[in-house]
């Protein structure tokens, strides 16, 4: 389907990240946001709050973070693509009603400008250190979709492909930008309306006398009624049957919670999505995401100046994990080299995934600023001895 | 790979990052450039020594913050003070000349204009920061005169347009009076340019 022509601002423009995710959601049909504004994910919510009048868009600052996360989920419930926009205390605060949303699949997107934390941190300074918040931040088992954009232009793009996957697995997505690619300005080119891919809500095509909310299709994804639909049913956090009614039963978790993960899980290869350069004969392989990755190829250049084969994985999602992928390449490299802006998170599934094939060396930054790239030539030099 | 690292500074309210944006805007969009920037966040963009970075490059920018800056523009003289020893030892300082009064260095190619004087000349101070982008252009040719003009004309605020683009002009203007013709100084055409990688 394509893009409503209302929300797509055809064109180049110059926009901060968070701008640019502003009208990426815009474009992708997005059409309520309920947020309780943070730096420094502010930018988004002043875009969308300035133009979502025009379009037909409702904004609502709410009284909090789970409130906010609340209205986003009970919005869904209409049909309407949600979206919530955070930063790290937020994202925190949001956690309990990801899991409602996640237990009662419903699309949406949920935006995290990373800052540096623990709790308030540093709100205008760079973090990537929530990366592993976005997999299971929330309690009880569950797998989530996690996208991260290294400029600008990528938070345009990449947020429609969070809430087309929303739409895809009935399932939160999390755009998990940081404080680096939101805040810096570049050139952001937006295509036509009908050049941008839209993924609709599949909407039954049973009537409300035999429908069911949770009978799954092939893919583990049940099909959605609207709120206002006549669909009469009932939905909880709870752990429910195929009707949605409460059953406090080992067999029925059973049912309603692998399925949950394996809807994920088992379409992870559908998912998984990266940039590879150079993997092929490498002896040393580097995985990075967002901001890191762009730093991370000033390093890469300078290593292959001093003759080290380096190749490069550049995580476009993060979750899923393209664990098959990097289980297949340990077997053929010395080392992988991990750069990201926490004390190791990525670098932990890297090192699982390589199953001790590959050596795994994690170049640390604890975030307000990015890596000096000589630290990143250093690792790779160590690594690739 | 070119890369020329600007910096421009003054006090909240100059319109530093609004100057930045049309610079960044006018490199890339309508220059054909790759232009990065950042800008900072904080009580002293509202007052105190403000300040944005530009990053323009004829490929993709990869590192984004600054490291010494090849250019610094400076509004003012707190600005100067915070960030004069960070402009490279052959880095070129554009400064408001009524306000900045900077220790000029020989190795430093600086350019002083009286923006603010101009600016009240044209009616409105306001378009202060647009004289000296102007005046940036001309000194150092670093993106074309008509990108810069479509860069301003595209970000001011709707009808307003006549006004900054004189005030534009004005600070072309200034540059080919004081320093083109005579030539007791050429245009830097971004000397510094190119040297940082």
């Amino acid at each position: 389907m394509e893009a409503d022509p209302a929300g797509v601002l055809t064109g180049a423009h110059y926009f901060d990240g968070d701008f640019a995710c502003g009208e990426g959601a815009m474009a992708a049909g997005c059409r309520f946001v309920a947020g309780y504004p943070i730096t420094p994910s502010t930018e988004v919510v002043e875009r969308i709050s300035r133009r979502f009048p025009l379009i037909g868009g409702t904004f609502i600052q709410m009284e909090d973070e789970l409130a906010s996360m609340a209205a986003v989920a009970g919005a869904s419930w209409t049909g309407t693509k949600s979206m919530t926009v955070t930063s790290g205390p937020g994202f925190s605060l949001m956690m309990e009603n990801i899991g409602l949303a996640t237990m009662m699949e419903l699309p949406c997107v949920v935006v995290n400008v990373q800052r540096g934390g623990p709790s308030t941190g540093l709100p205008t300074m760079v973090g990537q250190a929530d990366i592993m918040q976005a997999r299971w931040g929330s309690h009880g088992d569950y797998e989530t979709i996690a996208l991260s954009p290294q400029s600008p232009q990528e938070a345009f793009d990449l947020v429609i492909d969070a809430f087309n996957l929303a739409e895809i697995y009935r399932t939160p997505v999390m755009f998990m930008m940081d404080e680096c690619v939101g805040h810096m300005s570049e050139k952001v080119v937006i295509p036509k309306p009908e050049e941008i891919e839209i993924v609709p809500r599949k909407l039954t095509t049973k009537s409300p006398e035999e429908f069911l909310p949770y009978v799954p299709d092939e893919n583990l994804v049940p099909e959605f009624a609207r709120a206002g639909d006549g669909y009469k049913f009932h939905t909880t956090g709870l752990t429910h049957d195929e009707r949605g009614y409460p059953v406090m039963s080992a067999e029925c978790q059973e049912l309603n919670v692998r399925r949950l993960v394996d809807k994920i899980r088992r379409n992870a290869e559908k998912i998984v999505r990266f940039e590879e350069e150079a993997t092929d004969g490498a002896d040393v392989v580097l995985i990075t995401y967002g901001i890191t990755a762009r730093v991370a190829r000033m390093a890469i250049d300078i290593a292959r100046k001093k003759g080290v084969k380096v190749g490069v994985i550049r995580l476009i999602v993060v979750w899923p994990f393209p664990e098959k992928h990097i289980r297949e390449l340990a077997k053929k490299i010395k080392a992988f080299v991990v750069p990201e802006i926490n004390y190791g998170q990525i670098a932990l599934e890297v090192e699982r995934c390589s199953a001790g094939n590959a050596a795994t060396r994690l170049v640390s930054h604890m975030g307000g600023g990015v890596h000096n790239p000589q630290d990143i030539v250093d690792a790779i030099l160590e690594a690739a001895k | 790979m070119s890369r020329t690292e600007v910096r421009i500074t003054g006090f909240g309210g100059q319109g530093v990052v609004l100057a930045a944006y049309i610079i960044g805007r006018a490199c890339s969009v309508f220059g054909g450039k790759h232009a990065t920037m950042t800008q900072s966040f904080g009580p002293e963009a509202r007052g105190a020594a403000c300040s944005a970075t530009q990053i323009i490059s004829d490929t993709e920018v990869l590192y984004p913050y600054i490291v010494r800056p090849d250019i610094l523009i400076v509004m003012s003289s707190d600005g100067y003070d915070t960030y004069r020893d960070e402009l490279k030892d052959d880095g070129i300082l554009i400064y408001e000349k009524d306000l900045v009064h900077p220790i000029l260095k020989k190795r430093q190619p600086s350019f002083g204009i009286p923006s603010t004087r101009i600016a009240e000349s044209l009616g409105r101070t306001i378009v202060q920061n647009i004289v000296m982008i102007g005046f940036f252009g001309a000194v150092t040719q670093i993106v074309s005169r008509e990108a810069l003009r479509k860069g301003v004309e595209a970000s001011v605020p709707p009808g307003t347009e006549e006004l900054n683009l004189k005030a534009f002009e004005a600070g072309l203007a200034y540059f080919d009076d004081e320093y083109g013709k005579k030539k007791t100084k050429k245009p830097a055409k971004a000397a510094a340019a190119g040297k940082s990688d």
